[in-house]
């Protein structure tokens, strides 16, 4: 509970972000001088008209769309962390994601089954996040429901990875009823992408965004009295089932809105915090919750641009980066540091 | 009587304990008339299984009675907030914490959460609270440490002044001595004593420690298969309470010597 310690922390991270941030948006496959970036970024226009469109309306969205994802994940993976007390919780345990992943089989893969209800070609640009969210809802009423039905907490823990296998064997059961196409367009999606957003949409993921962010805020003090277990938290007047519902809530809301625009982003979620965990040496929420979410922010544009460096011209699946780079720091962060905290 | 009531802090009426079992009641133990008075050591005996836990469960609102009422300052319990609850009665439970990075300083700060805003920010207040709470029981040297770091006797006293910070007329410890050794034991019961002569609390504890408890509670609970006795160490001992406390075969209770003693085998 002592801040000033952590404020050079705060600074490095901060910094770090700014100039990955840059990184982020200088690379791609037309390369444009930093000094250009900064000058269309800061509002002078003076820079090619053909760059300005590059950075405004391709770069620009995306980076702002890693920092939101990377900082939304961890954000949850840390609430899910502390709800369950378990290191080895994630954003997508509750099978939100999973259930978005149905929404967007059942509008790709279903179109097949469907005789022709949606037609794979008028898969609008809205109609991908609409069918995503829609299914992350549907699985957040059954999880909230379940929920208030156990008495256990790591009750709900099971029943979300048991929603999460149902709604893996349906897509496989319409995967597999699917042509060829149909799967390849769906396997595209579950690969995850952060570019695929205009600022229109960027608009909405952002403002759902920002309301779950300043939800979390309110869960700090419930948070921090979890770490000494349901008892004690409910002795400390904490009303722990509406804690508990508040936390679900605001993690299928952020995990939703992200699988829908971005796709299913594996491990961010799982493994910032455990990194946060080791470099801020604290379990207080206070100065967690601001560093996972600058720490995330940071980790996915690392990610993305180690995504789009190999060949300039094509980038590789966020998913695949995400899990390829980060798996192997976390186990070496593991095996040097020997304490895994909740 | 009513001067009498005033020192009064909890009672019981009628009050039934036990949990539900396949959609049953399943009675531990019934018809249970307690008054606890303000500033005493209260240790409730008995052996294992007989309900001190549940009890003390009962008592701190965790489970429900299931019939009868507890008044907490002549207030009926269940109609208690747990915020406002949470400034009358703290717990020291005899679950382990789970895994973290908290500090004890941290830990003792949370108990002052009943207290501060909603982003938790601590008042000068909160800090005075705290450290007398450090202070109390004596764990200055520790205050920066971690929790894991420290052994069993220590985690006991840092969440001993938890509950002190918490500012509680009463406070619970569920078997405080379960895994210590006869130092810390006796450390603990002297400490929970002192307290209860500095601060005026109320602290009720359950323990297996029967010879400490006689010599160190001002009350004790006694729960026997048959009847509940309660009353000063000394009127129990007078009404022969303690034979009832365990089967006669292996040990009985010695009157001059105040404990229990083993029979040859």
């Amino acid at each position: 509970m002592k801040y000033t310690s952590y404020k050079k922390h705060f600074i490095i991270l901060l910094v770090l972000l700014v100039v990955f941030f840059l990184i982020n948006i200088s690379l791609g496959s037309v390369s444009i001088p930093l000094k250009d970036i900064l000058n269309i970024l800061t509002g002078s226009f003076n820079a090619k008209e053909s760059w300005q469109t590059i950075i405004i309306d391709f770069r620009l969205p995306k980076s702002i769309t890693a920092i939101l994802v990377g900082s939304g994940l961890s954000i949850c993976g840390l609430l899910m962390q502390t709800l369950f007390r378990n290191p080895l919780a994630g954003p997508f345990v509750l099978g939100i994601s999973s259930g978005a992943s149905l929404g967007v089989a059942i509008l790709i893969l279903g179109s097949g089954l469907f005789g022709g209800f949606f037609l794979s070609n008028s898969v609008s640009h809205w109609s991908l996040p609409i069918a995503a969210s829609l299914g992350a809802f549907l699985v957040l009423s059954a999880v909230i429901i379940a929920a208030n039905r156990v008495k256990n907490t790591m009750s709900i823990l099971i029943i979300g990875l048991m929603f999460g296998s149902l709604t893996a064997a349906i897509i496989s059961v319409l995967a597999y009823f699917s042509e060829a196409s149909q799967i390849q367009q769906y396997l595209f999606w579950s690969f995850g992408s952060l570019g695929n957003l205009s600022w229109t949409e960027l608009i909405v993921f952002s403002s759902i965004y920002s309301v779950a962010i300043l939800g979390t805020t309110f869960l700090i003090k419930p948070l921090n009295s979890y770490l000494l277990g349901e008892n004690y938290a409910k002795s400390l007047g904490i009303n722990v089932k509406k804690s508990r519902n508040s936390i679900l809530l605001i993690t299928s809301i952020l995990t939703g809105v992200i699988t829908a625009f971005s796709g299913p982003i594996a491990f961010i979620g799982l493994a910032v915090p455990h990194i946060a965990k080791m470099l801020f040496a604290t379990s207080n929420h206070k100065i967690l919750l601001p560093a996972v979410a600058i720490l995330g922010a940071i980790t996915l544009l690392i990610c993305d641009a180690i995504a789009q460096l190999p060949t300039s011209e094509f980038t590789l699946p966020i998913n695949a980066i995400t899990s390829l780079f980060g798996a192997p720091v976390v186990i070496w962060l593991l095996v040097r540091k020997k304490k895994i905290f909740v | 009587m009513l001067k009498f009531k005033e020192n009064i802090v909890l009672t019981t009426k009628n009050l039934t304990i036990g949990y539900l079992q396949k959609k049953q009641h399943k009675i531990v133990v019934s018809d249970i008339n307690l008054s606890i008075k303000k500033g005493k050591l209260v240790t409730v005996l008995g052996k294992n299984g007989i309900g001190k836990s549940t009890l003390l469960r009962t008592i701190s609102k965790v489970q429900k009675p299931i019939s009868g009422t507890i008044f907490l300052n002549d207030k009926n319990l269940l109609t208690y907030s747990e915020k406002e609850l949470s400034t009358k009665l703290s717990l020291v439970l005899t679950e382990r914490l789970p895994e973290s990075q908290l500090t004890v300083f941290e830990i003792i700060a949370l108990g002052r959460q009943p207290y501060t805003n909603w982003i938790d920010k601590l008042s000068e207040n909160d800090l005075k609270k705290i450290n007398l709470a450090i202070e109390q029981t004596e764990i200055e040297h520790l205050k920066n440490n971690r929790f894991y770091e420290l052994s069993d006797g220590q985690l006991q006293r840092v969440l001993i002044a938890r509950a002190l910070a918490q500012d509680t007329e009463i406070i619970i410890l569920d078997e405080p001595t379960a895994h210590l050794d006869m130092h810390h034991t006796i450390k603990i019961f002297s400490l929970l004593k002192k307290l209860v002569s500095k601060t005026a609390k109320t602290i009720l504890i359950s323990s297996h420690e029967i010879n400490l408890s006689i010599q160190l509670s001002d009350e004790i609970i006694l729960l026997t298969d048959n009847k509940l006795y309660c009353g000063a160490p000394k009127k129990l001992i007078e009404e022969n309470a303690f034979d009832y406390l365990f089967p006669k075969e292996l040990i009985s209770f010695n009157r001059t010597l105040q404990q229990f003693v083993v029979k040859k085998i």
